[in-house]
């Protein structure tokens, strides 16, 4: 899940609402796609943008820790895989500052926010890969924690978000599916392979868990997106959701999930699991995690050393407008 | 973007057995005078695309704007593809039972084929994209030439990485002039990029007697016959560009095509081959 605890406002009544916002409401209940130009409360534009906003730059800052291992990757059919993925990743970050756009807000804007600190992205990508098994988890738990989120999103009430997530989650599916062959390659390798393996598990599983934000009795945003429809599921239920599918996954590799407290609830229908710690995720949050620092900077430093570029052609666009206009048949 | 293989697929290599049975029969593949020449010119295509494509990856999540991200993904993972086929066909060439991951991974820098002008760091997006233009120009007008080569085999791969080449150069051309005619300060980078790589650029259209062998048995044109179009299309984009071509010598540099590199290739090698030397015979 990209977008952790959005920001998003407190939940009126129905006795609260003016007639506009209820019958705001009622579309939504009807399941009615609200677009662009229509009418929508202020609240429900301003969580929008603050969601898809996280949302892309999670796209964008998460084509990092992954394009560091393209340069090493281990055949050059692994390699074109890879670049596959990364490529799509950027895809998905122009699409949703796309779908942002429509609300009003210019990419450069959120650009700005990301750099600034004021807006975030996932914590997931603040975390380093360390071996070559890390393209199998990122791939495999990530993009698969990933999955758990944007399906339902494709059902989201914003149009242009809907559709965004639709493009997107065809190409979820096969990074989950690339990140598990490499984890099955790898498991059933050498002992160093399998190794590398299980160690990529012990270090991504509890961030994975974190994607999915705080848990539902401190998650205070939730009601107004989940009326809304922007926020499809709860953090715990979707958090369950992907303890279910993975934990089977796991064992169908050989690998061991570092959890001592895992095990099957027949009542439930479910796994009981270990939550995460907390207290790391709130720290890496706050800008404290493993690669916090250099993820924004690198971002950052894209942008400066981007800016000759960007103003070159902005320059060049400038000077051929002028020329049409001098000479408005010549190029015809 | 080529397709990406069907990771679902059980038995890659079963499938790429039965893909080169049907194969069109090739006589040149059985020529065992030609074959170090063969063998060698081939590993000249694959490593330029291989060294190249490495080089443009390192951008990956780094360029100047996001659509540039996507662009320079797409562009190194069709190098990448055009690396597949041919180095794969020259480990089938050479018949000693290599792959093309053999050839990619566990040759040292003497025995890579790469022109020294792919090598280069990258420095800024400038040098990025003057380097991906000057060698695009002469890629398209090398694969446009193989398409008629008398060796179906390499028609057939020139015919595949033309259509991506193609538009390689067409949109390495227009930034060429954008940032050319842009602002001053684009302006300036771009002629600093070409200045500094011009030295580097005759060996493209210098012959040995590997390319004078595969010229002969009809399979690639003769380097020197590339330098009229090739030069054509970049004084078009330069002037278009508002860029001039150094008066300075284009054949200061070279060696690549021999196994005689930069310093920058062992950097390289020692990043990309990082894996297969430290796990050798690991499966993937
Ligand atoms: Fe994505
Ligand atoms: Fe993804
Ligand atoms: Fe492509």
């Amino acid at each position: 899940m990209y977008a952790q605890m959005v920001k998003s406002e407190g939940m009126k009544s129905a006795e609260e609402m003016t007639p506009e916002e209820r019958a705001f409401q009622n579309r939504i209940d009807r399941n009615e796609k609200i677009e662009p130009k229509e009418w929508m409360p202020e609240g429900y534009r301003k969580t929008l943008i603050r969601q898809i906003g996280q949302h892309a730059h999670s796209e964008i800052v998460g084509q990092l820790p992954e394009g560091n291992w393209i340069t090493r990757a281990p055949t050059l059919e692994r390699k074109a895989i890879l670049l596959a993925k990364v490529q799509d990743e950027a895809g998905h970050g122009l699409y949703l500052y796309s779908a942002a756009e429509t609300l009003g807000v210019s990419r450069d804007e959120l650009m700005e926010k990301l750099h600034s600190g004021a807006m975030k992205y996932s914590s997931i990508f603040n975390y380093p890969t360390l071996t070559w098994a890390d393209m199998g988890a990122v791939g495999w738990l990530v993009d698969g924690a990933a999955i758990m989120n944007q399906v339902p999103l494709q059902r989201t009430s914003y149009g242009p978000y809907s559709r965004a997530m639709i493009r997107i989650c065809k190409e979820e599916s096969f990074h989950q599916r690339q990140g598990y062959a490499i984890m099955m390659k790898m498991a059933q390798g050498t002992p160093e392979q399998k190794e590398m393996a299980q160690d990529a598990l012990n270090r991504f599983w509890y961030p994975a868990l974190m994607m999915f934000g705080p848990s539902d009795k401190d998650s205070v945003h939730s009601a107004q997106s989940m009326a809304w429809k922007i926020k499809m599921n709860t953090n715990d239920e979707l958090r369950q959701k992907f303890v279910d599918e993975t934990v089977p996954q796991a064992e169908y590799l050989g690998l061991t999930v570092p959890d001592e407290t895992l095990r099957w609830n027949e009542e439930r229908g479910h796994y009981d699991f270990a939550e995460p710690d907390w207290n790391e995720f709130f720290e890496v949050i706050k800008g404290n995690g493993p690669c916090n620092r250099e993820r924004l900077e690198a971002r950052r430093t894209a942008w400066e050393e981007g800016r000759w570029f960007r103003e070159g052609l902005m320059a060049y666009a400038e000077k051929s407008a002028a020329r049409r206009k001098a000479a408005p048949h010549a190029a015809e | 973007m080529p397709s990406l293989p069907d990771m679902t697929t059980p038995d890659v290599v079963a499938l790429a057995e039965r893909a080169a049975a049907s194969q069109p029969h090739d006589p040149h593949l059985e020529d065992v005078d030609l074959r170090p020449a063969f063998f060698d010119w081939l590993c000249r295509m694959g490593d330029n695309t291989l060294i190249l494509g490495h080089r443009i990856s390192e951008w990956c999540g780094h360029g100047p704007v996001l659509e540039e991200d996507i662009a320079l993904a797409n562009t190194a993972l069709d190098l990448i593809g055009h690396t597949q086929m041919w180095l794969g066909l020259a480990a089938e060439v050479e018949g000693e039972g290599r792959t093309a991951d053999d050839l990619a991974f566990l040759r040292d820098a003497m025995r890579f084929r790469n022109l020294q002008l792919l090598e280069l760091p990258n420095r800024d997006m400038a040098v990025t994209l003057m380097r991906e233009f000057l060698f695009d120009a002469w890629h398209f007008e090398m694969l446009t030439a193989l398409c008629g080569s008398q060796s179906p085999r390499v028609a057939e791969i020139a015919a595949k990485a033309l259509k991506e080449v193609s538009y390689h150069l067409e949109r390495s051309s227009d930034l060429i002039v954008r940032l050319g005619d842009g602002s001053e300060e684009s302006h300036r980078r771009m002629q600093d990029a070409l200045d500094r790589l011009w030295p580097y650029l005759g060996e493209m259209f210098v012959e040995d007697a590997v390319d004078k062998a595969v010229a002969e048995a009809g399979i690639a044109p003769r380097p020197a016959d590339l330098r009229g179009a090739w030069e054509q299309t970049v004084n078009e984009v330069l002037e278009e560009a508002t860029l001039a071509s150094p008066d300075t010598r284009m054949d200061v540099h070279q060696g690549g095509k021999q196994g005689r590199h930069t310093e920058h290739l062992g950097y390289i090698l020692a990043e990309m081959q990082f894996l297969q030397r430290a796990y050798p015979g690991a499966s993937w």
